[in-house]
Formats: C-alpha cells, sequence, structure tokens
C-alpha cells in the first residue's frame, strides 16, 4: 500500500490556518470542482476530520530542478511575489552566496525550462534573484550558526567556485583560508566582466559578507608560485579545495601573433578590471565570437576605440549571449563575420598595423553540430587595425599539479570524481573552470557547493557518495497548466538609453521596479504547487509542518479485503454538443453540488459561475454520460441522476431569493427507491418543477449575454427553443481508468462498464476469494445501495474472518478512580494561548487571573498548546499534587478536543465527566479578531459559566449491561435466509422463525435472475445450508406474539401452531417480506390469459400453452404502483417484464411482444437488458396515467389491449394471446410486529429504517433491523445485500460482551415523578417505559441516546439529562448575565 | 454623565451537532461576528426547556437565540419538532405577557452553514440593539 506524504503532523497540527494565510501558492479546488480557489497548503474542506493540513506537491519545478546550483527558484520567486525580499534572498542563500553577481550575469538556464514559454515567454527568473538582491542589505541576514569546527581547509582561489565552496564550508563551522594569486578577490567575477554588467560594489559587498562569516582572505597568493599543494599540507591544512579558473588565453597561432599591441581578451579584460595600465588601440580586430570577445569589445568602444569584431562563422553561431551582440551592435561594435584571422600585419618596430583576414563559408556540420567554417579560395582582405585582440578561449594554469598528484585530462582540466568533486590526490577537490574549462558561474556554484559538501564528509570520516546522485535530466509531474491562465508578457528591464552607455562604465541594466518584480513574480505557473518557500514552517507555532516527509509503502497482513473506491463523475468535455468546456454556464451536477454547498465556491448563495448572477431559469439535461453509446461508451443508466436533478431543481429554489424557473429535461424518470416517486410528485406538484420528457436537440449561445439556448423537441412534434440563465448536465458515474489497475492488482474480474462482477446471490464478493466490493464500483447506485452493500461486504468479510475475531484487539489501561463525592468542588482552569490563536486576541493572562477569581478555583494555569503532549501530562501532575477534582480547559472546542482532555483527566483518576471546556478560540478569538476587548470580555464569561457548570458536575456512572450472544431472524425468505446465515456465519445462535411451513417464500416463484441465472438451485442450496447449520434453529408454522427487554436482551415469544417458545437473543433482524398485489383491472382473475408477473414466470417454467402457442403478448407495467392509492415504484417490476419478454422472444422469435409503460425503470446495468429487448424487437409503447390502456376479451377467447400512443395522439389496439401485468409490490400486516419491537412505519406500510440514506438497515430503537422486501420492494441481489448488512449491523451488537450504558443519560426521579408519561411520547428511542404499577416513568439507559428532549418536557423538571442538568443550565445562563466585576469597578470608579 | 452605549447581552442556546459546529465553523473560516452573545451548548434543540428560555429573560438577557439542525437533519432524528412547538408556545406567551416575543428567535443552521451563522447572529444582535434593553433588565 503506497501513502502519499502529508507533509503535515496530523498530532501537532491544532488546525489554525496560519500556513495557508501565508502560503503564496494558489490552485483550483479540487473539491469544489475548481470553481475557486485554494492555497497549496489547505484543508480538503472546511469540515475534514482531522481538522488539520496537508500539502500539496508535485515534482520541483523544472527551474529549480535545472539551476546547477539548485536553488530553490520556485520558492523565491513566489516571497517575491509576496514582498518578502528578505526570505527570499535568505532562500537564495541557502544555496548561492552571491545572488546580486548571478542576478545579473547568470544565464540563466532555469529560464530556457520555464514551462511559462508553453504560453508566451519565460519567467524572468534571473531579474528577480536580482531584485531581491538589491532590495536587501546583506548586514541584515543572520546566518544559520552552526558548531564550530577545527579543520583549517585552504581554497585555491577566489572565483565563484571557491567562494562557493568557502561559504558552505563556514556555514558548516569552518574557518576555511582562501589563497587568490591576484590583489583582489572574486576571480573571473572581478577580471573577466567589466563593470557595465557587473558593478563592482556589487561584488565587494557579498564577497565581504562571505568573509565575515570567518572566512579567511589571502590575496597575493599563487599555488605554485608562493607556496605547493604539499606546503599546504605540510602547515596543516587537513583539505584542499582547487578553484583556479581558467585565465589563460588561447593563442591564434598565427604569424604575427607576438608583436606588440597583440592582447589576450581575458587579459585586456584583467588588466582594466584591476585598473592596470595598459595602451588601448585606436582601432581594435577582437576575435572571437565569445562573450570574452563582447566585453572586450565593449569595454574599448567605452575607451574611446574603434572596434572590430572577426568572428568566422555567421551571426547564428556565434556564442555570445543574444542581448550582448545586440548591446555591442548598438554600441557601434563592427562584426564581420566568416572571417579568419590569417596574419597579424606590423610595421618595421614591431607594431600592429593590420590583421589579414581569410573569408570563409559555411560547410558541413562539425561534432558540435555547428557548420564548420571552410575557407573561400583566394578571398583574402586586411583590416587595418592597431591592436588584435585574440579571444577564442581560455585554460588553466595548472603548474606542477600533476606532479603533486593531481590527475589531469586530456583537455588539460582537472579530473574529479562526478559525484563528489574529489580529485585523484586525497583530500583535494577540484571545481569550477579548472574542471570544467571555461563555463558558466552558477556551474562552478554548483561544484564549489558540492566540493564542501565532500569536504565536510571527507573531514568527519563520513562516504562521500551515500545519498547522492548526479543531477538527472529535468523531466517531473507537475502541475498542469491552467486552461484559463491568461497571455502576460514578460517584464522588460529598463536599460541606460544606448546615447549613454558606451560612453561610461555605469551599470546598463538598471533592474525591475518594485511594481514590475511583483507583477513578473506573478506570472509564475508554480510548477511544483508548493513551493517551499517555508513560509508556512515560519508560521506555524505548533512546529507541525515537516517538508521532508516522504511516501510511504506499507505492507499490511489481512485476511479479506474490502473495495469501496467508488466512481468518478463522467466528464462532458468530450460531449461537444452541450459546449461544456466554451460555454461557462454549462456545469455539471458535481459543480452544482458545490454551488449549492454552504461550504462550496459561493458560500451557498445561487448564482451561477459567468457574472455571479442569481439565475432566475435553470434546466437539467439528464442522462448525459449514460444510456448512450454516441458520445460515450456508457450504455447503462447511472441510477442516481434522476434523483439528484429532482433534489437540485427542488434545493435550488430555495435557495434563490427570486422565482426560479426549473426544467428537467429527461427519456424516462426513473425514481424506484424508496419515497422517491412521494418526491418526485412534490417537486413537480408543489414546487413546480417543469419535467420535459425530451432529448435536448441543440445547446446554443445567446448572442450578448452569457445565457444558454436549449431547442428541444416537445413530445407533440413540436421545437421550441427556450433560453435559460444556467444549464446543468447530470452526468453518469463511470469507473476511473485508475480502477482497472487497482483490479488488476487485485486479481478480480471486472464485467460490463468495468464495474466489478459479482453474482447476483453473492452481491458483495468479487471473483477472487476474500475479495469484496460495494457502492459504485460494483455498478452505479445511489447512497443508501451503497451503505448497505458497505455493511454486506462487513459482514461477508467477518464471517470469513470469524475465527480471528478479537485477535488483534487491544484494551485500554483501566484507571481507578478517585472518589470525589464527598469533596467540594477543587477547580483547575487552563486557559491555552494557541500559540498566537487565542493569545493574538484574548488576553489569555488576564482570562487566567478573572478565573483564579471565581468560587471552587483553586489552580489557574496558562498553556502554550493545551492539547500538546506536554500540557496534558502538565495537567495530570497538576490534578495529582493539588488534588484538583474538576478540570476546566479553556481552549478550542469541545466537538473536537473533550474526548482528548477526558482521556487526561481519566488517567489521572478522576471520572472523565468532571470536565468543561470554554470555547475560546473558534468561538472566540477566531470570530472577534477586531475586538480584543469583546472578545476577553466574553472569554472570561464563558470561563465562568464553565466553572459554574463543572462545579454542579457530579462523577456519572457508566455501566456493563450484558448481552445474549444470539440473533432473531423473522421471515424465512431469501432475505431472512441470508440473513440467518450471516449471523450463524460469524458464530452467533440464529433462530429463524417462518409463518408459513416452509422455507424460500416468494423466490421459489422466480424463474431467474436479470443476470439470467437460475434461482432454483440457489435456492435450494440455501434453504440446505440454513437447515443443515448447527447454529441456527428453524421454527416454520410459527410467529412472534410477545417480546420483552431491549437491546442484547430481548426474551420474544414464538407461538407455533399454539406452542409458545421463549427465545433469548441480542438482537433481532425483521425480514418478513412483501407480497404480490392482486388487482382487478385489466380482466385479472377473470380471463386465464391474464397473469401476474410471477404467474408468466410459472407458465414460462412449466411451458403453459397459453404462453407457449402465443402469438402476441403484452405486458402492462405500473399495476397498482405509482397511483395514488400506492405513490411508490415497485422497483422490480419493468426489469422483470423485459427479463419475461426475452424469454418469449427467446421461445418464439416470431412473437409480437408489446410493453405497456409508464417510464421504463430499467436502472444501473439492467439498462442493457433494455436495450437488448428493443434490438430483439420488443415494441415499447408509453402510456399515461391519464389514459390507462383498456383491456376486453374477445369472442375468440383473445384479449383487446388499447393504448393511446403518445406519439401520434391515437389508439393503438393489439390483439394479445397473453396479457402480462407487471403488478405492484404490497405489504401486509406489518403493524402488529412493528408494535412489539416499537419500530415504525411509512405510510404504504414498509417499516422505516433510522435514516434512509445513513442507517438504512437499522431502526432507531437499538438492536432491531431490517431487510428485505418488508422494508421496500427490491430485487433478490439487494435483497441478499441488505440481509447481510442486516446481520453485519446486528453482529455489531453480539460481538460485545457487554453494552456500555450510561454517562450523558437521562434520569428520572421517581420520587418526583407524577406519572404524566409526556417524557414517554417525545423519547425518538423508545427508550421510557411507564411502569403502570409504581406508576412513574423509568429510562432505560441502555437505550438512551441522551438527547435530553424528554428532560425539557417534563412539567416537573424530574428529569436530569446527566452533564446537561437543569441546575447547571439554569446556572450557565445565570452567570452569563451576572454583571462582569469588571463592570462593577468601572461604575464604582465612574 | 453621557450614558454609554447599549451593549445587548444575548444567550445561545445551540444544539451540540448542527448550530453548535456551524459556530466552529465559522471560527475555523474567521467569519467575524459581534462578542454579544453567550453561547451555552446543549446535545439536542429539543432539550431546551421553556423554563431555560424564561430564566434567561427573567435573569436580563436582551436576546435568546435557539439554533438546531434542520427538520430532517435532527442527530436525535425528531427532536427538533420539539424545538418548533416550545419556541412558537414561547413566543404566544411572552407576548401574553407583554414581553416582546422577537427577542426570542430561532434558526436552523447547519454544521457547514458558517456563514448563516455568524449573519444570523450578526443581524439578531443589531435587531436587539436597537430594540433596546429588555425591560425585565431591571427586575434581574
Amino acid at each position: 500500500m503506497a501513502q502519499e506524504p502529508r507533509f503535515i503532523d496530523t498530532t501537532k497540527c491544532t488546525g489554525c490556518g496560519a500556513c495557508t494565510d501565508v502560503c503564496p501558492v494558489e490552485l483550483p479546488n479540487e473539491f469544489n470542482l475548481g470553481l475557486d480557489a485554494v492555497k497549496a497548503i489547505n484543508r480538503l474542506y472546511s469540515q475534514a476530520i482531522p481538522s488539520t493540513f496537508v500539502i500539496k506537491k508535485y515534482d520541483r519545478a523544472p527551474c529549480t530542478l535545472t539551476c546547477p546550483a539548485g536553488i530553490n527558484v520556485q520558492g523565491y520567486v513566489q516571497l517575491i511575489k509576496l514582498g518578502k525580499y528578505k526570505e527570499a534572498v535568505q532562500l537564495i542563500m541557502e544555496r548561492l552566496p552571491l545572488p546580486g553577481v548571478l542576478g545579473r550575469i547568470c544565464p540563466h538556464p532555469c529560464e530556457e525550462q520555464c514551462r511559462r514559454r508553453e504560453l508566451d515567454e519565460a519567467v524572468a527568473i534571473c531579474a528577480l534573484k536580482r531584485f531581491a538582491a538589491d532590495q536587501v542589505n546583506l548586514a541584515d541576514l543572520a546566518p544559520p550558526l552552526s558548531e564550530a569546527r577545527p579543520e583549517r581547509i585552504a581554497i585555491i582561489g577566489s572565483g565563484p567556485a571557491g567562494l562557493a565552496c568557502a561559504y558552505h564550508l563556514a556555514l558548516r563551522g569552518y574557518r576555511p583560508t582562501i589563497f587568490e594569486a591576484l590583489e583582489k578577490p572574486g576571480g573571473m567575477l572581478r577580471v573577466g566582466i567589466p563593470d557595465y554588467r557587473l558593478p563592482k560594489e556589487v561584488l565587494d559587498r557579498e564577497i565581504d559578507y562571505i568573509l565575515g562569516l570567518g572566512v579567511e582572505l589571502k590575496t597575493g597568493a599563487a599555488l605554485g608560485r608562493d607556496f605547493s599543494l604539499d606546503d599546504l599540507f605540510d602547515q596543516g591544512f587537513k583539505a584542499v579545495f582547487l578553484g583556479l579558473g581558467c585565465h589563460v588565453g588561447r593563442p591564434l597561432g598565427i604569424p604575427g601573433e607576438e608583436a606588440k599591441g597583440v592582447i589576450q581578451g581575458v587579459e585586456f579584460l584583467r588588466k582594466i578590471n584591476l585598473g592596470e595600465p595598459l595602451e588601448v588601440g585606436k582601432k581594435l580586430a577582437v576575435i572571437g565570437g565569445g562573450n570574452v570577445a563582447i566585453d572586450v569589445a565593449c569595454t574599448a568602444r567605452r575607451l574611446g576605440s574603434q572596434v572590430t569584431i572577426v568572428y568566422r562563422r555567421s551571426r547564428e553561431e556565434m556564442p555570445a549571449f543574444h542581448h550582448e551582440i545586440e548591446q555591442a551592435l548598438c554600441e557601434g561594435v563592427e562584426i564581420v563575420y566568416l572571417a579568419a584571422p590569417l596574419e597579424v600585419v606590423t610595421d618595421g618596430a614591431g607594431r600592429v598595423t593590420g590583421l589579414k583576414c581569410q573569408k570563409m563559408e559555411l560547410g558541413e556540420p562539425d561534432e558540435s553540430g555547428r557548420r564548420r567554417p571552410v575557407p573561400i579560395p583566394g578571398a583574402e582582405f586586411e583590416l587595418a587595425v592597431d591592436m588584435v585582440v585574440p579571444a577564442i578561449g581560455q585554460s588553466a594554469a595548472l603548474g606542477a599539479l600533476a606532479e603533486w598528484g593531481v590527475n589531469i585530462s586530456r583537455r588539460g582540466t582537472i579530473e574529479v570524481d562526478e559525484l563528489t568533486y574529489q580529485t585523484s590526490r586525497e583530500g583535494v577537490f577540484a571545481a569550477g573552470d579548472v574542471h570544467t574549462g571555461p563555463w558558466i558561474a552558477i556551474e562552478a556554484v554548483r561544484g564549489g557547493i558540492e566540493a564542501a559538501e565532500s569536504i565536510d564528509r571527507y573531514l568527519r570520516g563520513a562516504d562521500l557518495a551515500e545519498g547522492r546522485e548526479v543531477k538527472r535530466e529535468v523531466q517531473g509531474h507537475w502541475r498542469e497548466i491552467p486552461k484559463d491562465e491568461k497571455i502576460r508578457p514578460r517584464e522588460v528591464m529598463p536599460t541606460l538609453p544606448p546615447e549613454q552607455t558606451c560612453a561610461c562604465f555605469d551599470e546598463i541594466a538598471l533592474g525591475f521596479n518594485e511594481a514590475q518584480a511583483l507583477a513578473e513574480a506573478a506570472r509564475c505557473l508554480n510548477c511544483g504547487v508548493c513551493s517551499e518557500c517555508m513560509e508556512c514552517v515560519r508560521v506555524c507555532e505548533a512546529g507541525a509542518i515537516d517538508h521532508a516527509q516522504k511516501p510511504q509503502t506499507h505492507a499490511l497482513k489481512v485476511g479479506a479485503v474490502i473495495v469501496a473506491s467508488g466512481f468518478k463523475p463522467y466528464d462532458p468535455s468530450k460531449y461537444t454538443a452541450y459546449h461544456y468546456t466554451a460555454y461557462p454556464n454549462v456545469i455539471t451536477s458535481m459543480e452544482f453540488e458545490r454551488i449549492l454547498a454552504a461550504g462550496g465556491p459561493f458560500g451557498g448563495h445561487l448564482v451561477r459561475p459567468s457574472d455571479h448572477k442569481e439565475p432566475a431559469k435553470i434546466a437539467w439535461l439528464q442522462c448525459v454520460g449514460s444510456r448512450d453509446l454516441h458520445h460515450c461508451d456508457n450504455s447503462y443508466c447511472s441510477s442516481v441522476c434522476c434523483m439528484y436533478a429532482i433534489k437540485e431543481a427542488i434545493i435550488a429554489k430555495e435557495h434563490s431569493h427570486g422565482p426560479l424557473d426549473t426544467a428537467i429535461f429527461f427519456m424516462d424518470m426513473r425514481t424506484p427507491g424508496k419515497e422517491f416517486e412521494k418526491y418526485y410528485w412534490r417537486a413537480r406538484d408543489e414546487f413546480g418543477v417543469r419535467f420535459i420528457r425530451s432529448r435536448v436537440h441543440s445547446v446554443d449561445p445567446v448572442a450578448g449575454s452569457d445565457d444558454v439556448a436549449i431547442t428541444y423537441l416537445r413530445e407533440d412534434g413540436q421545437l421550441i427553443t427556450e433560453v435559460f440563465d444556467l444549464v446543468v448536465l447530470s452526468v453518469g458515474l463511470e469507473v476511473d481508468a485508475g480502477l482497472k489497475e487497482l483490479a488488476k492488482a487485485l486479481q478480480i474480474e471486472l464485467g460490463e462498464g468495468n464495474f466489478v462482477k459479482t453474482s447476483c446471490f453473492t452481491p458483495v464478493s468479487a471473483s477472487r476469494e476474500g475479495i469484496y466490493v460495494c457502492g459504485a464500483f460494483q455498478a452505479p447506485k445511489d447512497i443508501p445501495e451503497s451503505v448497505m452493500e458497505a455493511s454486506a461486504a462487513a459482514a461477508a468479510a467477518a464471517e470469513l474472518l470469524a475465527p480471528a475475531r478479537g485477535t488483534l484487539a487491544k484494551t485500554k489501561p483501566e484507571f481507578p478512580e478517585r472518589d470525589v463525592s464527598q469533596e467540594p468542588p477543587r477547580i483547575g482552569v487552563f486557559v491555552c494561548h494557541c500559540g498566537i490563536n487565542i493569545a493574538s486576541v484574548v488576553d489569555v493572562e488576564a482570562v487566567r487571573d478573572y478565573a483564579a477569581t471565581l468560587p471552587y478555583v483553586e489552580h489557574v494555569e496558562t498553556t502554550l498548546f493545551a492539547c500538546s503532549q506536554d500540557t496534558q501530562k502538565l495537567i495530570k501532575e497538576r490534578i495529582r499534587e493539588l488534588q484538583l477534582n474538576r478540570i476546566v480547559v479553556a481552549s478550542c472546542t469541545p466537538r473536537t478536543h473533550e474526548p482528548t482532555f477526558q482521556e487526561t483527566i481519566k488517567e489521572a483518576g478522576l471520572n472523565k465527566y468532571l470536565f468543561e471546556m470554554a470555547n475560546i478560540r473558534d468561538q472566540g478569538a477566531w470570530v472577534h479578531a477586531h475586538d480584543p476587548e469583546g472578545a476577553t470580555k466574553r472569554a472570561k464569561d464563558q470561563v465562568r459559566m464553565a466553572v459554574a457548570k463543572v462545579a454542579l458536575q457530579p462523577p456519572l456512572k457508566e455501566f456493563d449491561l450484558p448481552v445474549t450472544k444470539a440473533g432473531l431472524v423473522i421471515g424465512g425468505g431469501v432475505a431472512g435466509m441470508e440473513a440467518a446465515l450471516g449471523l450463524a456465519g460469524q458464530g452467533f445462535k440464529t433462530y429463524l422463525v417462518e409463518k408459513k411451513d416452509f422455507l424460500g417464500g416468494h423466490a421459489r416463484k422466480l424463474n431467474r435472475t436479470w443476470t439470467g441465472e437460475p434461482v432454483a438451485p440457489y435456492l435450494e442450496d440455501l434453504v440446505k445450508r440454513v437447515e443443515s447449520h448447527p447454529l441456527i434453529e428453524v421454527f416454520l408454522n410459527s410467529e412472534v406474539t410477545k417480546v420483552k427487554g431491549f437491546v442484547g436482551n430481548f426474551v420474544s415469544t414464538v407461538d407455533t401452531q399454539g406452542r409458545e417458545t421463549e427465545v433469548q437473543h441480542g438482537a433481532v433482524i425483521i425480514a418478513t417480506g412483501g407480497h404480490s398485489f392482486k388487482p382487478t383491472e385489466y380482466l385479472y382473475g377473470q380471463n386465464p390469459r391474464v397473469l401476474l408477473s410471477l404467474e408468466m414466470d410459472q407458465a414460462l417454467r412449466e411451458k403453459n400453452p397459453v404462453v407457449t402457442q402465443a402469438k402476441t403478448a403484452v405486458f402492462i407495467q405500473c399495476v397498482g404502483s405509482r397511483e395514488p392509492d400506492r405513490p411508490y415504484c415497485s422497483r422490480v417490476c419493468c426489469t422483470h417484464s423485459v427479463e419475461s419478454a426475452l424469454a418469449l422472444k427467446q421461445l418464439n422469435p416470431d412473437m409480437e411482444v408489446f410493453i405497456l409503460y409508464r417510464d421504463m425503470r430499467t436502472y444501473g446495468l439492467r439498462e442493457n437488458l433494455y436495450k437488448e429487448a428493443r434490438e430483439k424487437g420488443v415494441i415499447f409503447v408509453r402510456y399515461d396515467l391519464e389514459n390507462k390502456p383498456r383491456v376486453e376479451a374477445l369472442e375468440d377467447g383473445r384479449l383487446k389491449v388499447s393504448v393511446i400512443d403518445h406519439i401520434l395522439g391515437i389508439p393503438l389496439n393489439i390483439t394479445a394471446d397473453v396479457l402480462g401485468l407487471a403488478t405492484a409490490i404490497v405489504v401486509k400486516d406489518q403493524e402488529p410486529l412493528a408494535a412489539l419491537y416499537k419500530v415504525p412505519l411509512t405510510s404504504d406500510g414498509f417499516f422505516l429504517e433510522a435514516h434512509m440514506k445513513l442507517r438504512p438497515v437499522d431502526f432507531a430503537t437499538d438492536g432491531v433491523f431490517i431487510a428485505g422486501l418488508a422494508h421496500y420492494p427490491k430485487p433478490l441481489e439487494e435483497a441478499i445485500a441488505q440481509a447481510k448488512a442486516a446481520a453485519s449491523r446486528a453482529a455489531l451488537v453480539l460481538s460485545q460482551d457487554a453494552i456500555r450504558a450510561g454517562g450523558v443519560v437521562a434520569e428520572i426521579d421517581p420520587v418526583l415523578c407524577v406519572g404524566c408519561q409526556a417524557c414517554v411520547g417525545v423519547c425518538p428511542f423508545g427508550a421510557i417505559e411507564y411502569k403502570e404499577r409504581e406508576d412513574v416513568c423509568e429510562v432505560n439507559q441502555a437505550l438512551c441516546k441522551g438527547c435530553g428532549t424528554c428532560a425539557a418536557n417534563c412539567p416537573s423538571e424530574c428529569i436530569t439529562l446527566f452533564g446537561f442538568s437543569h441546575r447547571q443550565i439554569y446556572a450557565q445562563v445565570d452567570e452569563a448575565l451576572a454583571d462582569l466585576e469588571e463592570a462593577l469597578e468601572e461604575a464604582a470608579g465612574a | 454623565m453621557a450614558e454609554k452605549e447599549f451593549e445587548p447581552k444575548i444567550i445561545g442556546f445551540f444544539c451540540n451537532w448542527c448550530t453548535y459546529a456551524s459556530a466552529d465553523l465559522a471560527g475555523i473560516s474567521r467569519l467575524q461576528y459581534p462578542p454579544n452573545i453567550r453561547v451555552i451548548r446543549v446535545m439536542c434543540s429539543g432539550s431546551i426547556s421553556p423554563h431555560h428560555v424564561l430564566r434567561a429573560f427573567q435573569k436580563g438577557a436582551d436576546g435568546v437565540l435557539i439554533g438546531g439542525c434542520h427538520i430532517g437533519d435532527c442527530h436525535y432524528l425528531r427532536g427538533n419538532y420539539m424545538t418548533i412547538k416550545r419556541v412558537r408556545f414561547l413566543q404566544d406567551l411572552l407576548k401574553f405577557t407583554g414581553f416582546e416575543p422577537e427577542r426570542l428567535h430561532l434558526e436552523w443552521i447547519s454544521a457547514a452553514e458558517a456563514p448563516k451563522f455568524a449573519e444570523v447572529v450578526r443581524k439578531f444582535t443589531e435587531k436587539i440593539r436597537k430594540m433596546g434593553p429588555s425591560r425585565l433588565k431591571q427586575a434581574a
């Protein structure tokens, strides 16, 4: 199992959100589907549990990965965006000690990789670095201190490599010594770069800073000239770094090169930069095309010379930076391309008078990829010049290094280990140009940094290479470039005007101004998401952020796996007809859900995305990505969209301030769930939601507005166009592509639509044993079905693992409780700073001092973080040493932290209820941030209220009630038997009570499941397994007649034809099943050709000629369902009729089969069956409730079925040989059983669960569960899943050794109770019983949930809800309204 | 002596599961509202007895705000139905005694509705501020 790092220590995070405030990186909020933005450090959504943060981090940004010195580019760009220049420079200087220098001269390879280039231009990273460096006084930086290290280290050369190496060694505590051959430090940075590119004061400033860290500098000390390597080691240096650079110009190798007036480019620059005397010619020829050549040329221009650059290739091949060539040209430098020097022409005195050149042309490319210049025979010319400056390359002055044991490469550079920069001589390291040959400064910096790391390891005796790797190629997983990112051109750096530049050595580039820098930094795309700027770390007082967390892999040893990986909403972008991507006001239903949500992008205000206008007309388009093979491969129905569209329409109407028109465009309205049909009717009749049966023809923009026009064909054939403010696409459910991989890894089979393949008889078992599935990965389904399956999967796993139950359970240690009942209250009050979360607003010390004045308060104390481990320990100590017996913590909310503190005081021997919290953060400091006085006053009041409340708090007892580890299942159909097997399979004794004299129920009448699996063999096996199970006791011909007791302790009386048996059980599952409705219409019961669905099954099974000989068959749907008398859909009938129709077609492909329906409700994967039926020629004719079909018997015995065709509007007459009636499923006589177990029924007579979505198999009454048709009509696999779910929930009761009762529960004082029973009726849990003999009521504390409704209803206030007693509430009220002491003092003073 | 501006005292009875949670979420979301309210957390709005409310007014509360779960969302299934009945009854009673029934306000605020919570507290505080001090204050 791979786990991504969160980068937050959840045990330390207090959820204060300070990190989010400072985080510079914004990204689309995935939770709100990108409709608003969040920071890179965020909480998934505001109510997320745990209430802690998470950092979103991809690979480091390409700029950062590209930088040779490994500077966190994205990080400092973000800090600049925030205006935090000092922090930006600090971040740069974690790697690079020369930000101002490199900010000017770096050729910035990072910008080459900037992904902004895919949009417009790279972010001006280098210029931003310079900007930040220019804003900060280095003296203000406090470098991190390290332990001082005694070892001496010699650094030869003070160029970028040497300086970087010295700096990083200094950061590690060393005091290295730099030996510089020249009189001033800086190497090429000083002597190779003219002032107009890099002012000397910038360099001096940064070198001074490095020296200020304790680096010693010895100038005028050259290796080879003044000392040898051995000398250094003899003097006690333990390591040497060679950063000599390349300061020797390469000769041209042409005649006349020794003449006076020929000077190497590097030498020319060195002399000028060091202010050494140099006679500069009036006319110069500079040879070469690199930066040195340009620098020489521009320097000479500034000194008044005429300059011609001679370069042997063309402009494109010139290695100098483009902008520098431009600058040179602008300053009047001439460039002669395709010319090679042949000879320096001199006069008699040996002075240069000219340069003879050969004209060239470009030939084949050479090994560098550039085209090789080849001479044009006979084409020569001469330039009249008095100075020739070769600038065709440099090399290092290596002296005797080879003799001293340092290997030199063939290229004349020092050979080093690629990773460690160690040379062939032990203790000697090298980097920079002397190793790479002439190259860029930032690369030299990298070498210096790496060498410093190696030297440190070397001196510590550590492995030089461990954990380091050579820089890999730049690639990674980065944030997608936002589609709506606007084109924003790069800021242009202001420069000196050209007429001014060539006259002086002033810096040309002037740097960004602040507005430019902020705008430029804001262009960064934050490729890595988190920029690792570390601002969050700086502000997190709790120290909870850990950027070093790594992905983890866990190996878990498990006996079963439950896959509940859900679905992905269909992405309608590819569905061009709906213009989802083009029109901002065409959104998906998921987006609409977020818009409606209080925590959504618009705070629950119903506005449309384009202009945040409140819509007045909204349309829903159904079946987007469902029941559609044209635009997607999803032929199935997604099951949930009709219902959620109706819900969204109703909620939208409720949210809307003005009148809102809502229209749902649909094919079939599918509301086959419990209470769904009524909801549909209410939407239509009470809320006025328009339901339009039509597939939409086109969706178009409305010119001049953000509105959307929908054109559709009405059922009467009329083409209508309507304009809507907002169009919601009701997108379907899909299996995410990633889940296919998961399935492969788990080795489970996927079926149609890539949903997990299961059998109807084992609906939660995947193809591989021990792997179970639930929810929408099995098939598209809604919440109740998913929750049922979840419990069912748990039951299946629990059966498999029954022998191992409890073996991994840990028991909490028991702590002896101190008896404080005889003590007066001794209260300890702890007031929390919560870092600065509370203390920055509330005067915590004042609250503490105030608390000390309150009655019974023996101890007060402030804490930095009350929830920290340290404080928990402290509280325990204080309880013991001061004999405190009640604790008040004034900090955050009891909803998250009360259990923590209760556990703490329990460990200190106090009853955990002797605790109270004053919420002064979430409901104090955070909400009165601008009113410290008001917040402090409120905090004092809430503390006073808490103290008063806890003073009245008695210790509360919790006690254990035994559990009878047996279950009772009522009903011997499939649901009942599966439930019984589920319980017995988990090792519990189970009683199964069946009214009839056989097991099996209505399943005996079924032929096949909708997937074609034969039911009879399964049923036979099921009955056998039930009858032979040693733990199951079956009572046939029996009914439950009496019930006593409650959860864990029921005693039910089973009546078997007059003989009574008392069974003891801890839980009961009701699975009494349903029945087919027997209609009086359509000639049922009068004509043998009219059959109910199950009778049709029987006829098919028995090959009854009425069916087998039929030439025409008709089915009528919704017989008795979805009518005012029975306002519910029976869920199974559409699929059943389609199945039967297909069976008829199989029997006789020529048979004409009609299905007369109102809405085809073949939900989920059943849709494919409907599709198959249409393909096989079954004719579907829709009818309305107002125009029901009519059936007459013909004289020949056949039937005449008439129906109004809904398209043509004329009657269609069918002569049928057989008529199938898909009648409702009904329940009978459930009231007595409901009364026995104190559970409710719906108005349709079905059992009513505790919560339709969240607790679909539980009742509000503990210990009683429901499964099968008694709950609602459902197909076999759903009944089986629900039965298993009920077994799972019941097993939760039975698996406990005891039921813990007490704590926050109600108690009735029998002395005061007058037996009025006002409490009995209001208890939703049936926990209060009236005891007739005593004429008092009594709360069963095992059933009481502690809501306190009874206490509030009791006219004599004789009911106490422990922990919230009347006295406590009165005390809180009184204290809340008591005048504050200060107020009195104030009054006295005034 | 100039009279100090009237600062209303408001008692909030909030159910643990919805409105109290929304008040916490208002904090997490840093939504600001006036600090005149003093909150008493109860498990269910259905456990707030008329006596609790009357006690608050007797002791000089200028307003009482009751917050519970939306109908259908009650953690205890139907406690909030009791709340409606009691609040209606109390408002009638207050009116009958000549006391402004508007000083008692009931609002359903779910755990997710932090903006609504802050808004309700803000508006109620302002309303009570405009109404001025409770006439029972002297008696308290």
